[in-house]
């Protein structure tokens, strides 16, 4: 349905997409994820055929959109980052307006009144758009972009400024359109694109990082060498703490092991990291058995999607830097809240080295 | 362009413009009716079409300043852009709404066409000659201020900016005037507005005329959609 191939965007020097390619079918609910300013608008833009593409080739519906846009865009329903609407208009000829635009050949009556129902702004069609909250002119921006039925729908944060009640209610309607539409749809937010898309790309410095469903990605990126333990040790108390940790250390492959909180009654967590490529898990059940002690929990570091976000867009180092900052602010805010500024120079010296 | 063309017309009304533009255009050459052709006693209308020149100049400004540049301030034009119509299609359904504005503004000469008749004969040959004149200037005009419009997101700029722009075009006479070099001279001249205009409501209707009008109209229209088109490759 959608095809883009290889495609790059420069503006002047500046290289906004990298060789981006990807395809979408239809019935397919594709999620566009990425920082500000990492190429989503920019992708989405000329997807659209609002700005063309440097290099490469976008195909809608096997039609190049540079190459025969009128045709093109006649299969895309495009909701823009900011909703383009005329505010002096009222939403009923507006969406007249829209349908005449499109050169929409359905029946004008019904297929705006079905547009308006979806988008639950049939109430309001009678009033002037620009005495519309923002979570109404979103929705008639949807509503807009329905206009004319067409297979494809790009909607850029198309949650943007709705109450978590509208939230779920076009995320519903989302998932609904996604059923017979392609959907591309772009957001910060992570936990939306894991609940409406079927498939994500991660775009960061304008190029795709990752692709693939939310599992996938974090198989591709998961530690299967890394995983939390609570081991129930033999006498119920502390001592067992050190015992279990040399054990497991001495097991083979084991790079990294190191006890956490009490989490039940004389009972501990314990972080366990061995080299990439062992799996661990036979062995330190081999190693209780033999000890009498009860493994209770075992968890693989599974990553979250944010996890994902995270590292593939930061990288590792950065994550740890950005996760310290705050901490160490925080703490040199109460010290000079509290002490006189001799001593808070003092103390700013000492903890600098 | 239908649909652009009459959602156009629409805001031209709801926005008011279209009573501004059509009362001072009717007050405006009201006056000058009245003065330079009633009240000197003549039945001859070229008096007031000469007067009225730069009248339009400062006016259409006003009716097309926001065409363009409304849409990119509130980023409607993406909505434009990624539907499924030319480029031509949105620069002449705006630009079509405006020349139907100025057109429903001059045809009130027929109104004062008609005083002239019940006082006297009218002189349609001039009158309707110059009635055209007119229309072919508005529509060269109005092209320009398309143009300018499509160049800046701010309405105020693009009226001033439209405004100095048609002004140069009527200097284009005094500049001549200063320059020795007679083919130089010449080609200023050949391309002065105004008296080209002018030549119309003495009595001569010049067939070159109305081609340099309506070649401007198209010129300044091709740069509009150049303008759209350029931002999409820039």
């Amino acid at each position: 349905m959608i095809e883009v191939r290889n495609v790059s965007k420069k503006y002047g020097d500046k290289q906004a997409v990298k060789n981006i390619s990807f395809k979408a079918e239809q019935g397919e609910i594709l999620g566009f994820l990425g920082p500000n300013g990492a190429g989503k608008s920019t992708t989405m833009n000329m997807l659209t055929g609002y700005i063309s593409s440097t290099s490469g080739q976008i195909l809608i519906n096997g039609v190049d959109i540079l190459e025969e846009p009128k045709k093109a865009k006649s299969f895309i329903g495009y909701l823009p980052e900011i909703p383009p609407l005329y505010i002096d208009m009222t939403i009923e000829s507006y969406l007249n307006f829209v349908y005449d635009l499109k050169k929409c050949k359905l029946p004008r009556k019904a297929h705006l009144k079905d547009v308006c129902d979806l988008c639950k702004i049939t109430d309001v069609k009678g009033r002037i758009i620009k005495n519309l909250s923002k979570g109404y002119r979103q929705r008639v921006g949807l509503a807009q972009a329905l206009v004319n039925n067409p297979p494809v729908l790009i909607l850029d944060e198309p949650t943007v400024g709705l109450d978590p009640n509208q939230i779920i209610e076009i995320r519903s309607l989302i998932k609904r359109l996604g059923k017979k539409h392609t959907v591309i749809l772009s957001s910060h937010i992570l936990p939306e694109i894991q609940a409406v898309c079927d498939r994500i790309i991660i775009i960061n410095k304008g190029e795709v990082s990752a692709d693939g469903t939310a599992d996938e990605i974090a198989q591709q990126l998961t530690n299967e060498h890394k995983m939390t333990l609570r081991i129930e040790g033999t006498t119920g108390t502390k001592s067992d703490k050190n015992e279990i940790v040399k054990a497991i250390k001495n097991l083979k492959g084991i790079k990294y092991v190191r006890a956490d909180m009490e989490r039940e009654k004389g009972i501990y967590d314990y972080d366990v990291e061995a080299d990439e490529n062992i799996d661990i898990r036979r062995s330190l059940n081999d190693l209780c058995r033999e000890k009498g002690w009860n493994i209770l929990m075992m968890q693989l570091s599974d990553m979250t999607l944010e996890d994902i976000f995270l590292k593939i867009t930061m990288g590792e180092q950065d994550i740890k830097s950005s996760e310290k900052k705050p901490e160490i602010r925080l703490k040199l805010v109460t010290e000079s809240e509290q002490e006189t500024e001799n001593d808070n120079d003092n103390d700013e010296n000492g903890g600098n080295n | 362009m239908g649909a652009i063309y009459r959602r156009e017309m629409n805001a031209f009304f709801i926005s008011g413009v279209a009573y501004v533009f059509l009362t001072v255009f009717f007050i405006l050459s009201g006056y000058f009716f009245y003065v330079g052709v009633i009240g000197s006693g003549r039945t001859d209308t070229s008096p007031l079409f000469s007067s009225m020149f730069l009248i339009i100049l400062f006016l259409i400004p006003i009716l097309t300043m926001r065409l363009m540049s409304e849409e990119k301030k509130n980023r409607t034009d993406q909505g434009l852009l990624t539907a499924p119509v030319g480029l031509w299609d949105i620069v002449l359904g705006k630009y079509f709404s405006a020349l139907t504005l100025f057109i429903i503004a001059e045809s009130i000469v027929f109104i004062y066409a008609g005083i002239l008749a019940y006082l006297g004969d009218v002189v349609w040959q001039t009158l309707i000659g110059n009635y055209f004149a007119m229309l072919f200037l508005g529509s060269a005009f109005i092209a320009v201020g398309l143009f300018i419009s499509s160049l800046t997101e701010n309405q105020m700029a693009s009226a001033v900016a439209s405004m100095l722009a048609l002004f140069v075009l009527y200097l284009f006479d005094s500049f001549a005037g200063n320059v020795s070099n007679e083919t130089l001279k010449n080609l200023i001249l050949s391309l002065s507005f105004y008296s080209r205009y002018i030549e119309f409501t003495q009595g001569i209707f010049s067939l070159p005329s109305v081609v340099f009008f309506l070649s401007a109209a198209f010129i300044f229209n091709f740069f509009t959609v150049r303008v759209l088109d350029k931002k999409r490759w820039g």
